[in-house]
């Protein structure tokens, strides 16, 4: 070619690459918006149908079997006993989760730390139904279904959440601080326990928060281990527990648009209690990391 | 005054409790209990499930594999075959659009976004994570599944009714809203761990590309793809590994049936779900035991693509510290 073409002003060449990045660009930032787009219709949804059914009594009366006649009925069951298993299964769970983090950051040798931690992380893969089946083979099959099997499946699910946050947490923590506490004299035990541990609370709170969000609304290891229930209250931890999710599971496979919308004000409670928990928990996380200096 | 063997003393006594502190000791010993108890639980879990399968092991050993019969009555055959078919066609279908979807929210949140938008669009994409799959399957049943039956597969049907995989009548419950299902679900933990791969991509590569004239697309392609390369593969593997072992918002849209067949429309059934959908019904201890031999090659599958994920994710980020 005679003509000289500035590589700035482009010739057809030029103008095809810049149409391809535009049009890459394009669909990036659509993809980013259909992503959120679903979560506000799937939002939405719930909030719109389930919004009507949120009475008092929803919270406060016991379902009915069989309802013809609209009669107003309740989850309180449901509600009683998705608090108490995942109660327990936090009280299971935080010690341990807690513990192996510790030893994680501040005792194991880096092999072994290694080998840990990618069995947590692998744990934390296997399939919640999974997890269901292996507590509905150790305890089920010779016990029967009680509350404190599922909270067995649960605090499975959610040690490996709070272990790996609350290490994330302990190796924020600078290391001057323990080899100061060191420096005096101070023992080993007594530094992590006064001088580190205090400065992760805020992120074992957010880890745990965050658990207990997650496994709320975990339906799959429920369906062994505490699904055969009737439609009595009760507390007990040692008999089978009525809960929210394997209600809202049980009403959306019934024909009945009662139940529907029985399913849907449940829904709607377990998204904005999860939502709502997961929201204060990133504020949380990111006010501590502020705490402990870091900037990201 | 201290004569020198009452400081020598001292000294062996200092040096002494140095090595010999019961606390820590005790704090050593407690929370590697701890440990090993988490650690353990992997172990026990593979030991008990296994337990619990082995009659069936024994009975129909690895034609479990490849029998499509499902039979709790009066013959008592069971196989997988039909459902390792659902799984596979269900996640890897997720997979399918998923990936392109999860690389390209990933791209956005890193690369285009005005920096304001990046924290609260990444925080609400990854709050689609949080919630529960037994509400993704409500809405799943109820709002998405008319939609997509009465919409989106008579549209498909006339589009590439010629492709097998569309053939068939439109239902709300199939193969295509499982699909649909598994998408928003792995969706945002793919794109949450393409996310800071992309991030640990050195900034003084992306503006050398840049620097030479390349567009952002071109950048993108020519450095931040290769070098993220292993650890995208990655991702794909523990989204495919998430795919597989759902089970409940599975169970609500698939619909249910023991069958092979190639249109997404039909209903079928995926290991987990299948598992799931058998919680009040197992009525011999022959079932059971088939029940726990679904779980234990979804057990199998979960182990290993979730220590190829990690390991690949950890040799990455060994090799490629993220700069922060």
């Amino acid at each position: 070619m005679s003509t000289m073409a500035s590589p700035l002003d482009g010739g057809g060449r030029l103008r095809r690459r810049r149409a391809v990045n535009r049009v890459m660009e394009a669909l990036a930032t659509l993809a980013a918006f259909a992503a959120v787009g679903v979560l506000v219709i799937m939002v939405i949804s719930v909030a719109k149908r389930g919004g009507g059914s949120l009475t008092l009594d929803f919270f406060t009366k016991l379902p009915h079997p069989f309802s013809f006649t609209p009669v107003p009925s309740g989850l309180a069951n449901a509600f009683v006993g998705t608090f108490v298993i995942v109660g327990v299964a936090t009280a299971i769970a935080l010690p341990i989760g807690v513990l192996t983090a510790i030893y994680l950051n501040e005792f194991a040798p880096r092999r072994v730390a290694f080998l840990v931690a990618l069995a947590l992380d692998v744990l934390n893969g296997v399939p919640a139904i999974v997890v269901g089946i292996f507590v509905f083979a150790l305890v089920v099959t010779g016990r029967g279904q009680s509350g404190l099997a599922a909270s067995f499946a649960l605090s499975i699910l959610m040690i490996p959440l709070i272990a790996r946050a609350t290490q994330e947490i302990l190796a924020l923590v600078p290391q001057s601080t323990r080899e100061a506490s060191l420096a005096l004299g101070v023992s080993r035990w007594r530094t992590v326990v006064s001088i580190v541990l205090p400065q992760t609370v805020g992120g074992i709170i957010t880890g745990t928060t965050l658990a207990v969000a997650r496994v709320s609304g975990e339906t799959a290891p429920l369906l062994f281990t505490s699904s055969l229930v009737g439609d009595k209250l009760h507390f007990d931890p040692r008999q089978a527990l009525a809960t929210v999710p394997l209600k809202i599971f049980e009403y959306s496979e019934s024909p009945d648009p009662a139940d529907h919308r029985q399913a849907w004000a449940a829904a709607l409670v377990l998204i904005g209690f999860v939502l709502v928990a997961s929201i204060v928990a990133r504020a949380f996380a990111a006010r501590s990391r502020r705490k402990l200096g870091i900037r990201r | 005054m201290s004569s020198i063997a009452t400081q020598a003393a001292r000294a062996a006594d200092l040096r002494r409790r140095g090595r010999f502190r019961p606390g820590d000791v005790a704090l050593h010993g407690l929370t590697l209990a701890a440990a090993l108890a988490a650690v353990s639980l992997l172990f026990l879990i593979a030991w008990k499930v296994t337990d619990q399968a082995l009659p069936a092991i024994h009975d129909f050993g690895l034609h479990f594999l490849t029998t499509k019969t499902w039979d709790p009555g009066t013959r008592q055959v069971f196989g997988a075959a039909a459902f390792l078919f659902g799984t596979a066609v269900t996640s890897i279908g997720a997979l399918l659009i998923a990936g392109p979807l999860s690389i390209a929210i990933a791209l956005f949140l890193t690369e285009l976004a005005p920096r304001w938008l990046r924290g609260p669009v990444g925080a609400l994409v990854e709050m689609l994570a949080a919630v529960p799959s037994v509400v993704i399957g409500l809405w799943g049943i109820l709002v998405m599944g008319p939609v997509v039956a009465d919409h989106v597969e008579p549209f498909l049907k006339r589009t590439f009714g010629f492709v097998p995989l569309f053939g068939g009548d439109p239902s709300i419950f199939g193969l295509l809203p499982a699909i649909l299902v598994l998408t928003i679900m792995i969706t945002p933990i793919v794109s949450s761990v393409s996310r800071e791969l992309f991030l640990g991509v050195p900034r003084d590569l992306k503006e050398g590309a840049l620097a030479l004239g390349t567009t952002r697309w071109e950048m993108i392609r020519g450095v931040v793809f290769p070098y993220a390369r292993s650890g995208i593969a990655a991702a794909l593997i523990l989204g495919l590994g998430r795919a597989v072992g759902e089970a409940i918002a599975v169970t609500q849209v698939i619909g249910g049936n023991v069958a092979i067949h190639w249109s997404l429309f039909k209903p079928g059934d995926t290991l987990a779900s299948r598992i799931a959908s058998q919680y009040q019904g197992a009525s011999s201890a022959k079932q059971v035991s088939a029940i726990a031999y679904l779980a234990v090659i979804l057990l199998c599958f979960s182990l290993l693509a979730n220590v190829a994920a990690q390991v690949i994710v950890r040799r990455f980020a060994g090799r490629h510290p993220v700069a922060r």
